[in-house]
Order: C-alpha cells, then sequence, then structure tokens
C-alpha cells in the first residue's frame, strides 16, 4: 500500500539543544536561517537557552509553545529587533546565508528589509494603502513612478490584496478591514522584496474567513520566502506548515516535520502540549 | 502512549468513552464468534441463529462508535496519541464488524449442512476445530492488546496468524481428499470450505487489529511489513 512506510520513515528525536533535526527531509533541504547556541536575556532574565536550530529555504517553519516559552523572542532574533531595546542582548550566532547577522556590519534597517516581520497586531502607517506598501521600497530603492506603480501592485497582487484594494488606493490603510489590514502589512513586507519572512500571531486578532485568507497566502509565500511564523493556534501550525518547533521556558524542546509533530512527536512534552495535558 | 489527562475534562471522558464502547463491541464479537463455532461443532441450530442474531447489535455498535469518532475528529482536533487512537479505532471498528460477519457465514454454514441432512460428520474434523479455538484465541488476546495498549503482545498475535493460515491450508488438502474419495461429500465439503475460509479471515482480521494496536500505541505502521520487521519495532518501543 502506498504510504504505508510515511510513518516509519520519521527520525528519532533528537536531545534537547542538540542541532535538530539531522536526518529525515531535513537533510535535504537548503538551510536558510542556522541558529547555533543561542541564548537571549532581558536584562538578567535569560528567554532563550542555548537554541540551536536549522530553518530550511522556501518552506513554512512554525514555533509553537506556551506563552513565554521565547517563541516570540526567538522571532525577534532573527531581524535584530531587539536592539531597539538597551537591556536586552544575544549570545551567539543566527546565520543567515551563511552570515552571522548578530556580529555583521550591515545596517540593521537592511537586515529588516531582507527579513521582513508582520505582528501580532495589523500595523498599517496612517497614510494610503498605496504610501504604505512605497513608503518601505522608497527608503532602499529609487523607483520611476512607473515603476512605483508596477511594485505596488505586485505587492498587493502577492498579498492577494489586489482585487480588493485597486480602486481605492489612494485611501487609508486604517480604513481597510483587519484582514485587509494584515495583508497590507504582508504586502509591505513583502515590497522591499525580503528573502525571509517572520510572522508573528498573525492571525490572532483576525475572524475565521480573514484567517484562512492569511493561510491561503502563507502558503503561496513560500515558493519565493522562507517564512517563520509564531502561532498559538496549534491546528494552525499544523495546517500551514512544513516543520514545527517546539519551545518550552526558553529551550526548544522538539523540531521536526509538521506531519511528525502532530502524529508522532519524539518527546513526551510536546505529546503532552499538543494533546492539550499541558497543565 | 500518553496517561496524563487533558486540561479538558470532557475530552478525556470521550475517549475514554470510546476505548470502552469499542471493547464492548470486541467481547460481543467475542462471543459471536465462539457462538458460532459452537454451533458448527455441535450442528447447533439454536445457537447458530443466536450468533446470526447478535450481528445487528454489533453492527450497531460499530456505528456508534463511528459516529463518536467523527464528533471528536470535528470538536476535539486530536493530535498525536489522541489522534493514533481516533484513527485506530475507525479501523479496529470496521476490522471487529466484519469478525462478526465471518460469525454469520459459518452460522449460515450449519443452517445449510443441517439442511442438507448432512451426516458425514465433517464438522468434527480436529483442523477444523484447532483453527477455530486458534483464531478466537487471537481474537481474545488482541481485544487484550488493546485494552492494555501492549504492542508486545499484538505482535505475537501477528506470529500466531500464520499458524491459522497453515490450518487453512491444512483443512483445504482434508477436504479436497474427502471430496475426491466420495463425491456425495462435496457439497458439505464446500460449506465446510467457507466454514474453515472465515475462520481464517477471522485470524487475519484479529491480525490486523493487533497490527493497529501497535500503530496507536508506538506510531509505527505495522502493515505490510515482515514479521522480523514488526517484532524488532516492538522491540524498541
Amino acid at each position: 500500500m502506498e504510504g504505508a512506510t510515511a510513518v516509519k520513515s520519521f527520525e528519532p528525536a533528537a536531545p534537547v539543544g542538540s542541532m535538530v533535526p539531522a536526518g529525515g527531509k531535513l537533510a535535504s533541504e537548503r538551510i536558510k536561517i542556522t541558529v547555533r547556541d543561542l541564548n537571549f536575556y532581558y536584562g538578567k532574565f535569560k528567554a532563550l537557552k542555548g537554541i540551536n536550530l536549522q530553518i530550511p529555504e522556501k518552506k513554512v517553519t512554525a514555533f509553537i509553545g506556551p506563552s513565554g516559552c521565547g517563541k516570540s523572542t526567538l522571532l525577534r532574533v532573527f531581524n535584530r529587533m531587539f536592539e531597539l531595546y538597551p537591556e536586552q542582548r544575544a549570545e551567539g550566532e543566527v546565520n543567515v546565508d551563511g552570515e552571522n547577522i548578530l556580529t555583521s556590519k550591515e545596517d540593521v534597517a537592511l537586515v529588516r528589509a531582507k527579513i521582513g516581520m508582520i505582528f501580532q497586531k495589523p500595523t498599517p502607517f496612517p497614510m494610503s494603502i498605496y504610501d504604505n506598501i512605497a513608503f518601505g521600497v522608497r527608503l532602499f530603492e529609487k523607483l520611476s513612478r512607473s515603476a512605483m506603480d508596477e511594485r505596488v501592485e505586485w505587492a498587493l497582487r502577492k498579498a492577494a490584496l489586489w482585487n480588493e484594494a485597486k480602486d481605492k488606493l489612494q485611501q487609508t490603510g486604517t480604513s481597510l478591514s483587519g484582514g485587509q489590514q494584515q495583508r497590507l502589512c504582508i504586502a509591505r513586507g513583502i515590497a522591499v522584496k525580503p528573502e525571509i519572512i517572520l510572522l508573528d500571531e498573525p492571525c490572532s486578532a483576525l475572524d475565521p474567513i480573514s484567517t484562512s485568507k492569511i493561510e491561503e497566502l502563507i502558503d503561496e509565500l513560500k515558493s519565493d520566502y522562507t517564512v517563520a511564523i509564531v502561532t498559538h493556534n496549534m491546528q494552525q501550525a499544523a495546517r500551514v506548515s512544513d516543520y514545527t518547533a517546539y519551545m518550552y521556558l526558553g529551550d526548544l524542546i522538539e523540531f521536526g516535520e509538521t506531519d511528525q509533530i502532530f502524529i508522532k512527536p519524539g518527546r513526551k512534552e510536546t505529546e503532552d502540549y499538543i494533546t492539550g495535558r499541558f497543565g | 502512549m500518553v496517561s496524563a489527562d487533558h486540561s479538558m475534562r470532557r475530552y478525556d471522558e470521550e475517549l475514554e468513552a470510546i476505548r470502552s464502547r469499542v471493547l464492548q463491541m470486541g467481547g460481543l464479537v467475542e462471543s459471536q464468534v465462539r457462538t458460532a463455532l459452537d454451533a458448527f461443532e455441535r450442528a447447533d441450530l439454536g445457537l447458530a441463529q443466536q450468533a446470526i442474531d447478535a450481528d445487528k447489535r454489533v453492527n450497531e455498535l460499530e456505528m456508534g462508535v463511528d459516529q463518536m469518532v467523527n464528533h471528536v475528529i470535528a470538536r476535539r482536533q486530536p493530535t498525536a496519541g489522541d489522534l493514533r487512537m481516533i484513527t485506530g479505532v475507525a479501523k479496529v471498528i470496521t476490522d471487529l464488524e466484519r469478525i462478526g460477519d465471518e460469525s454469520c457465514k459459518i452460522a449460515r454454514a450449519v443452517k445449510w449442512l443441517h439442511e442438507k441432512h448432512d451426516n458425514s460428520r465433517l464438522n468434527r474434523i480436529p483442523d477444523i476445530k484447532h483453527s477455530g479455538e486458534a483464531a478466537a484465541s487471537m481474537l481474545r488476546r488482541t481485544l487484550d492488546a488493546f485494552a492494555r495498549m501492549d504492542p508486545q503482545a499484538a505482535a505475537t498475535i501477528i506470529k500466531d496468524d500464520l499458524g491459522v493460515d497453515d490450518s487453512f491450508r491444512a483443512v483445504l488438502r482434508q477436504l479436497i481428499t474427502f471430496m475426491m474419495e466420495d463425491p456425495r461429500t462435496i457439497s458439505a465439503s464446500l460449506d465446510c470450505v467457507w466454514v474453515a475460509k472465515a475462520i481464517e479471515r477471522i485470524g487475519d482480521h484479529a491480525k490486523n487489529v493487533a497490527e493497529h494496536v501497535i500503530f496507536i500505541s508506538h506510531g509505527w505502521d505495522a502493515r505490510h511489513q515482515s514479521l522480523e520487521d514488526v517484532e524488532r519495532a516492538v522491540a524498541r518501543a
């Protein structure tokens, strides 16, 4: 019977803190982000403890875990968002295409253009839909009016918002519905042509229809971008991701193919969390 | 297998209700098989009818568990061990229901033999009796393995199915000999072939349940694997 050995092929779980997993499908993926021995501190509080992880290119990687487990913190390290706060610091390596972004001399704005981030609450700028998208592009590129029009249309189409927004490009971004605003933020992130898109609970403020639109969009985005998503909704992680990481109290407990994590997790802690036995 | 309780008590109760309903169905099917085998051995029409009548309740239980499974999938989105339990149970009850059907086939053969006024005493063929006992024992032990979620016990049942298959071939050879020696036994012998085949199928379905137990408890798909691979995988569990 075809597929009879699907579960059989899963790799056993690697121990906490090791470079997980070495085998399985990940071995054949091109790795976009490699995290090595990453520690992160909020002042004296250690929020991430020796994280080792490989995030594959053009795949969706989901981070799940209870509140305070460090998943959003990890995402914020990926584009150096934490540098806005002087008491926060990271140790270790976050290599993107082989370059450690934590020690890189590259302008942080350029890092964030390459590694875009979408937040829990839609945050459109108080300007027109068109300018919301053009704003970021103008920082990095000098485009002619027609080239900019094309870029705005391209980004809106990519974010599945063009049909709803094409006739009101000059209206403010805040006039859109919550789900549309979130797609506008995604369009704004895409417009600067990033390589990685980080989504921090992008659907937690959205209704189910908007959520399914964003999820469909995530599925489409992965053909061009590496996507990392933090979500509290385990079903969402199961629906949209190729790989899933389970974190708890700053440790990466388990990382593996999403099917494996949701059918046969290697660690009891993961099983307890995803089956709702987490007390 | 996960043993701790869910944060949501109702979910635990639903999973427990499914498990106990499957065991209830298993108990009923086990008794149906034994009744049908007794009916065959004693040529007892009353017992045969009892086995046939039991099938209605078995079918109802199958539909009931199916409904419970659908409810849990729709309402709870089970994952990991719970997911394997739910998908495994959906398959287990299909096998149990088919075991019920096979028991009915045996019971119906008892009726046919009676209608033919068969005096050949083919129902006393020792190999049919032994293979019936072996299949019934497999079923009992597979239900125990399900109740305890014991992959090691399940692996021994998979091994035992080879014996039931061998018995079926032995019975077939014996019946062919009877038919060749005395063509008047052909009709009754064919009825006995159906009985032997039904017993062999009961063994197959019990083996399937054992494979589901391994998947539920251990997450390893034991179907279409060699016995050696099954034993190795279970030893690692």
